[in-house]
């Protein structure tokens, strides 16, 4: 037998039990305590598993609805946003479907209404929280990263659309709605100073700033924010990646016109 | 102890040739010491050993001629590079955006697929001519089953100008005599006579290069993963350095909704 000590994988996310044939496969998966196909199976909805993934207890009613609200609003950020047309450029050229996944993912990571804009909002609440002249504050001396980073600085208020010009209706409704439903404090005082921190910002509220308030609400840290954001918002890129799949190269935009090489 | 699982032989035994790390400070790849007897390749005769076993500088001089000639067009309207130029413009990393770029490059239209399959259809027409049939034959069979030949075709416009510049870059290094790239001219000469009026297009041209020169078509998909990635960088780089969300922005009226307008409410 070998001296090497058995190297494993540690986490308190997930435990197993082995089948009693074969030591590769799990016979039961417990998740927060919770039997996963005998229990959260029949009895739990997909979002309050994907919140007992993230914080390993099981949702109250107010924070399953204000998740299952955001999903919902997010889950789309239909065919003009930025990572959706990612994924549809591998839909019109019949790259592979996990290519388009990844082209919306890699495109829906940044900082431009992306996960990582998402990432720095929830930043802004933990040092701010309901101050209106924390924000205002932070926002007029934003923090300036000490040395280089993969990621570039954040070139806008994160949470908000430098190129919007007022805040959306749907922005708006998503924002009151999940208020509403959510009884959170954070995104109750977001609802209720939106123009004051947009004046602040001078540009509107977008979904990633709502999807922030809603986030820290439900006490997720930025890095969990930052990853259940990129995961949120891929049905759309997939469905509309396979649409133009089907429709083809042909009927998609090429942009012959609008491109110009200067000389 | 009774083996329960074809995984139980593995099980903290990964056995390779390929190579590996030692904490000792030594470095394999296919039993060659990296720092004695590779650190004067170029990095495409690395990226060749590493991905073929060859051992070939002329090989990866040719590849590395098509990777220039034929792979690295910088304009963000292609639809791999236009995935790095929307991270760009969305504010990702460059990483992200060549990963991503990468991956979108296993396409049909253009990338990994016709540079696969193009060898391969290069190598399994050789054969059958060689077993008695005709080109004509050949070809008439692959278009029946696939309604399309790798190789030949190509989006937007019909001919393709890199085939010239391709062919030169290669005979001026002694390749261009072969037969597969012949054959690969001589399938273009009955497509373009044929109705389809399909032109030769440049995955055809490399596949014929490469299999003269011992390629198969797994050789040709490895060494072609990444060959699109200085025409994707420079787009994500364009895009970082213009205004952030400005690349080809669309307003919603550029949404041809072509379903029914019929707004229709949730059962509760």
């Amino acid at each position: 037998m070998s001296d090497n000590p058995i190297e494993k994988i540690t986490t308190k996310i997930w435990r197993e039990t082995p089948e009693l044939d074969n030591p590769f496969a799990a016979a039961s998966c417990y998740c927060g305590g919770y039997d996963i196909y005998g229990d959260i199976l029949k009895n739990a909805s997909y979002i309050d598993y994907l919140y007992l993934l993230f914080k390993q207890q099981q949702p109250t009613p107010e924070q399953s609805a204000l998740l299952q609200g955001l999903a919902i609003a997010l889950a789309n950020p239909g065919p003009r946003d930025h990572s959706v047309r990612a994924a549809m450029s591998a839909g019109v050229g019949g790259s592979t479907h996990a290519s388009a996944i990844i082209a919306a993912t890699a495109v829906g990571a940044g900082n431009l209404g992306g996960a990582r804009e998402v990432f720095h909002a929830l930043e802004y609440w933990q040092q701010c929280q309901t101050s209106l002249k924390a924000w205002q504050q932070l926002i007029k001396q934003p923090p300036q990263p000490a040395r280089e980073d993969v990621w570039l600085p954040m070139e806008h208020t994160p949470g908000f659309d430098p190129n919007g010009v007022s805040c959306p209706t749907p922005v708006k409704q998503t924002l009151t709605y999940l208020a509403d439903i959510g009884q959170g404090t954070h995104l109750h005082w977001l609802n209720n100073q939106r123009t004051e921190l947009e004046a602040f910002a001078g540009c509107p509220l977008a979904f990633s700033g709502v999807a922030a308030a809603a986030l820290y609400d439900l006490d997720f840290l930025p890095e969990q924010a930052e990853m259940l954001f990129l995961l949120l918002r891929l049905p759309g890129a997939a469905v509309h990646s396979l649409e133009q799949e089907r429709l083809g190269w042909r009927k998609y935009p090429f942009f012959a016109n609008g491109f110009k090489l200067n000389p | 102890m009774p083996v329960h699982s074809k995984l139980e032989k593995f099980e903290d035994n990964w056995c390779t040739s390929m190579g590996g790390w030692s904490p000792e400070g030594k470095v394999v790849l296919r039993g060659k010491d990296v720092f004695k007897d590779l650190s004067d390749s170029s990095w495409m005769e690395y990226l060749l050993f590493a991905s073929t076993g060859k051992e070939s500088s002329k090989i990866a001089r040719l590849m590395e001629g098509m990777w220039v000639i034929c792979t690295s067009f910088p304009d963000p309207r292609i639809w791999n590079n236009r995935v790095s130029a929307l991270a760009g413009t969305a504010r990702s990393t460059g990483a992200l955006a060549a990963a991503a770029s990468v991956a979108v490059t296993e396409a049909t239209l253009y990338g990994l697929k016709p540079i696969k399959g193009a060898t391969d259809f290069l190598y399994r027409a050789d054969k059958r001519l060689a077993e008695g049939e005709t080109l004509e034959q050949i070809i008439k069979t692959e278009l029946k089953q696939f309604r399309s030949v790798y190789g030949y075709g190509r989006p937007l416009v019909s001919g393709d100008e890199r085939v010239e510049p391709m062919m030169d870059f290669a005979r001026s290094i002694g390749c261009g005599e072969g037969k597969y790239i012949k054959l690969a001219f001589a399938v273009a000469e009955y497509l373009s006579a044929s109705r389809f009026k399909y032109e030769i297009n440049i995955a055809a041209v490399c596949a014929g290069l490469l299999a003269d020169e011992g390629l198969k078509p797994m050789g040709f998909y490895h060494m072609a993963t990444l060959a699109f990635t200085a025409g994707a960088m420079p787009c994500f780089i364009d895009a970082l350095d213009q205004q952030e969300g400005c690349f080809f922005p669309l307003r919603t009226s550029r949404l041809n909704f072509t379903g029914d307008e019929t707004v229709k409410h949730w059962r509760v």
